[in-house]
């Protein structure tokens, strides 16, 4: 598994790929025609330059009610239900589409506060999606609010190999004569000791959890990993998301540095967008 | 990843993709999956498809299912409160999937079955 968007420079050179501005208001164009949808990828509150979108669509912005949602045109025989069904099933079209998604909401998140959208929100015409920003523009701007001068990161921990406490020397005294009994004595030992060391890690990834979020604005924890999703034999301990002012940026890195060692690793990932802090209830 | 600096049109380093400071880890495909397909606004209503619409068996698989047993092995148990992976809330979606199909069959002048 290699890095985010590797694609480095993909649609960014020299402003190519970019639209800044649809001209929606006007009325003309861009409702979607027959085969065609509107994809939408965050809200923000300005418009800016993005890069290309998924299935490599240029990405423009539709202004309305003090917001401006950035969205893309996309066919629906691609990215309507059925075929949709279809495609996310398909791991590489899934990581392709993923990172397309996930580069235009990082751009503008880098560059003003954005609430990202999930992947595969797709509207019937460029209306409907200025109709939702004036319906839910106190949502929205309430959302906005909430994540403005923050960041998110990500902390993950795992359990490493604990060095094994075991004392060969003394039990092998112990049971001199009786190798059967020193052998169960061992292995009785061993699992206790990982018994513990398993719920002495999960009670460290408790405590970790709860003084990152006593620095943040905002930390929840998500479902760890599965090892085939993180790439990492170790077990999960800890998958959290903290929103963090960004004055408190070094103030959260250098908490995040004492937790490490000892058998749990901590790994931190971001900024994000504030993926993590801009769930919406659906109406 | 450092396509903010080259094009210049970025200011800030890109999100998700910090330096190598310690422990400090790009975002990988799979933070990036689980962020754009569990999180972030979503919409439901007059909208043409989202993913609550659809089924998403290998993703949930690999992203989810595939999670419990390491929960288990951790003694952590989220999946009971997981709606996609409690029985009776699958059922639901099913059977609200099935109410949709319906409407919109109705709705389809001339064309009743099913």
């Amino acid at each position: 598994m290699t890095d985010a968007g590797s694609g480095s420079g993909e649609g960014f050179a020299e402003g190519e790929g970019f639209a800044v501005g649809g001209n929606f208001a006007e009325g003309e164009g861009f409702a979607a025609g027959e085969g065609e949808g509107t994809y939408l990828y965050a809200v923000a509150r300005d418009p800016l330059p993005a890069p290309a979108g998924v299935a490599g669509a240029p990405v423009r912005t539709i202004a309305h009610a003090g917001l401006v949602a950035y969205v893309s045109t996309v066919p629906l025989e691609r990215f309507g239900e059925e075929p949709l069904r279809r495609l996310l099933e398909d791991m590489d079209w899934l990581a392709e589409t993923a990172r397309a998604h996930h580069l235009v909401v990082d751009t503008v998140a880098a560059l003003t506060t954005t609430a990202p959208v999930r992947l595969v929100t797709v509207y019937a015409d460029d209306a409907q999606v200025a109709d939702l920003l004036e319906r839910r523009e106190n949502d929205f701007l309430r959302l906005l609010e909430h994540v403005t001068g923050r960041r998110e990161w990500g902390v993950k921990a795992y359990a490493v190999q604990p060095a094994e406490q075991e004392h060969p020397q003394q039990s092998a005294e112990a049971h001199a004569g009786r190798p059967g009994t020193a052998y169960l004595q061992r292995r009785r030992t061993s699992l206790r000791g990982r018994e513990q060391a398993r719920r002495q890690a999960l009670q460290r990834a408790d405590h970790i959890h709860r003084a990152l979020a006593a620095v943040a604005a905002a930390g929840l924890r998500h479902r760890a990993q599965d090892p085939r999703l993180s790439g990492r034999d170790a077990p999960m301990l800890l998958n959290g998301a903290y929103l963090v002012d960004q004055e408190r940026d070094a103030e959260f890195a250098d908490l995040v540095a004492t937790f490490g060692g000892d058998g749990v690793e901590l790994r931190m990932t971001g900024p994000w967008a504030p993926y993590s802090f801009t769930v919406m209830e659906a109406t | 990843m450092d396509r903010a600096s080259s094009s210049g049109a970025v200011a800030r380093p890109a999100y998700g993709s910090m330096g190598s400071g310690g422990g400090r880890e790009p975002a990988n495909l799979g933070d990036i999956l689980e962020r754009v397909l569990d999180r972030g606004v979503v919409i439901a209503g007059d909208i043409r498809v989202n993913l609550l619409d659809i089924e998403l068996l290998t993703i949930k698989l690999r992203l989810l299912i595939a999670s419990v047993d390491t929960a288990k092995e951790l003694g952590i148990d989220w999946w009971k409160h997981d709606p996609f992976l409690s029985g009776r809330d699958r059922q639901l979606v099913e059977e609200n999937r099935r109410l949709r199909r319906r409407v919109a069959a109705l709705e389809r002048p001339g064309d009743l079955d099913d």
